[in-house]
């Protein structure tokens, strides 16, 4: 958190309209309420108790009245915190919900598709094929934006499916390479591994897979394609770099590209929910703007971090480190 | 000689696009569209194969497998979970009941699936 959003947390103006509750439901404003009052009714009780020290029951009934105004204070701090609670707990269960029944009809699609695209099923032409194809290109993003959804409620209710054992990072790397070699291949990109010899990791291998696909994806993805469209210069070919090494007590794996970086101004949202840098909707227009949330998640379950470098136009680095040992 | 599976799923373009797929020469499909009547089709027909859907109308797919495993007459058909469900505890419950195999369905293709049901109905593990 730097200055500015420090301070910016003392707008309670701002900070309650976030949560959509009216002032008197808005905790931040009744902290600073309650407050207050606990410095007055501190300040009152010295100068009543100094005024009438020989009558005491006057301070008590102050005090009491004091305390009992505190009191409703506080419990309405507690209800709108668990109004906020109850209602993020709504909007995960939902988000399960509607994922899950997403599915249903998504398969049957899927598999309609599937059936009509069989070799030797149906005679098409070649524009039907071609409108078959968009078709199960579009369910086949649909069911990646599902479950990118079920993945976020997932985090969010902390039931992320975690099963540790002790595995060599190399093998997920090769897996992945494997995985995404011929979309490298189709975009023209070349991918590199430069790595030392490391510990074996303590982890889940298939969370520490999901992690490296997504960067090695969005790297393919945001890579140049050629061209520099916007100045009309041609980029030398673009490549990937997946180095790792053993940084300490934890091993450090990084996805290192040329492609179009993050501008300066989007870098501080690039783990939030549903954010997609300016550039990059402009370079792809397919994404959830959830990948790399969810990455974020998932390294956090496993006891790890993220973060990366970035320059526009020159191309990022996203690392990403896991503790050798079990925590 | 011909194999007898038996879909016990409520979704009825599942039933259609397995069965277009399957029925012929080698496949008599049977199809229930709820759990009740797949318990008592499974009774009746006493098939080589059961695909079993978990989410579905008057009886789910644990009752049914729990029903299925408890007569002796069904006990020993093998029974492949093919569901959207794919959180751990409905995967470990549906394999601590007897399931032979659990697919969760959006992650896999038509011809995966029917490449499955073949081995799986040729005695090969699945």
């Amino acid at each position: 958190m730097n200055a500015r959003e420090f301070f910016l947390k003392f707008n309670l103006g701002e900070e309650c309209k976030k949560y959509g509750t009216p002032l008197w439901q808005c905790p931040q404003f009744l902290f600073v309420i309650m407050g207050l009052l606990i410095i007055l009714s501190v300040v009152f009780s010295f100068v009543l108790g100094e005024r009438y020290i020989r009558d005491p029951q006057v301070t008590l009934i102050f005090i009491l009245a004091l305390t009992g105004v505190l009191l409703s204070i506080a419990f309405t701090i507690t209800r709108s915190f668990e109004q906020l609670a109850e209602a993020n707990r709504m909007k995960t269960e939902f988000i399960s919900i509607v994922s899950h029944q997403l599915r249903s009809p998504l398969t049957n699609l899927k598999w309609g598709l599937d059936y009509l695209m069989t070799e030797g099923k149906m005679q098409q032409t070649a524009e039907e094929a071609g409108y078959f194809q968009i078709l199960k290109e579009n369910v086949g993003r649909m069911h990646e934006m599902v479950n990118d959804l079920l993945t976020v409620s997932r985090a969010e209710q902390g039931r992320l499916p975690f099963e540790e054992k002790e595995f060599p990072l190399e093998e997920v790397i090769k897996a992945v390479l494997l995985e995404f070699h011929s979309s490298a291949v189709a975009s023209n990109v070349e991918i590199k591994i430069d790595g030392e010899k490391v510990p074996k990791l303590w982890s889940d291998p298939s969370l520490v897979r999901h992690v490296l696909s997504n960067l090695v994806d969005n790297a393919i993805r945001y890579a140049w394609r050629g061209m520099d469209g916007e100045r009309g210069h041609k980029k030398e070919r673009s490549r990937i770099v997946i180095r790792y090494f053993q940084a300490g007590a934890t091993i450090r794996c990084q996805v290192e590209d040329n492609g179009v970086g993050i501008p300066q101004q989007d870098q501080r949202f690039i783990f939030r929910k549903f954010f997609r840098s300016g550039n990059a909707v402009r370079h792809q227009t397919e994404g959830s703007g959830l990948g790399l949330y969810i990455v974020k998640s998932l390294l956090e379950r496993a006891g790890g971090q993220i973060g990366f470098e970035s320059e526009e136009n020159k191309g990022s680095t996203f690392w990403f480190t896991l503790p050798i040992k079990p925590s | 000689m011909k194999k007898t599976l038996l879909f016990i799923e409520d979704e009825s373009v599942i039933h259609k696009t397995l069965s277009d797929v399957l029925e012929g020469e080698k496949y008599d499909i049977v199809s229930a569209l709820d759990g009740e009547i797949g318990l008592r089709m499974a009774k009746e027909k006493h098939p080589d194969l059961i695909l079993l859907d978990l989410v579905m109308p008057k009886m789910n797919g644990f009752e049914v497998l729990e029903a299925l495993k408890k007569e002796e007459s069904t006990r020993d058909i093998p029974v492949i979970v093919l569901t959207n469900l794919e959180q751990m505890e409905d995967i470990q419950k549906a394999i601590d009941l007897g399931a032979t195999t659990y697919l969760v369905k959006s992650n896999y293709n038509l011809n995966e699936v029917v490449a499955i049901i073949e081995k799986a109905t040729k005695g090969g593990a699945v």
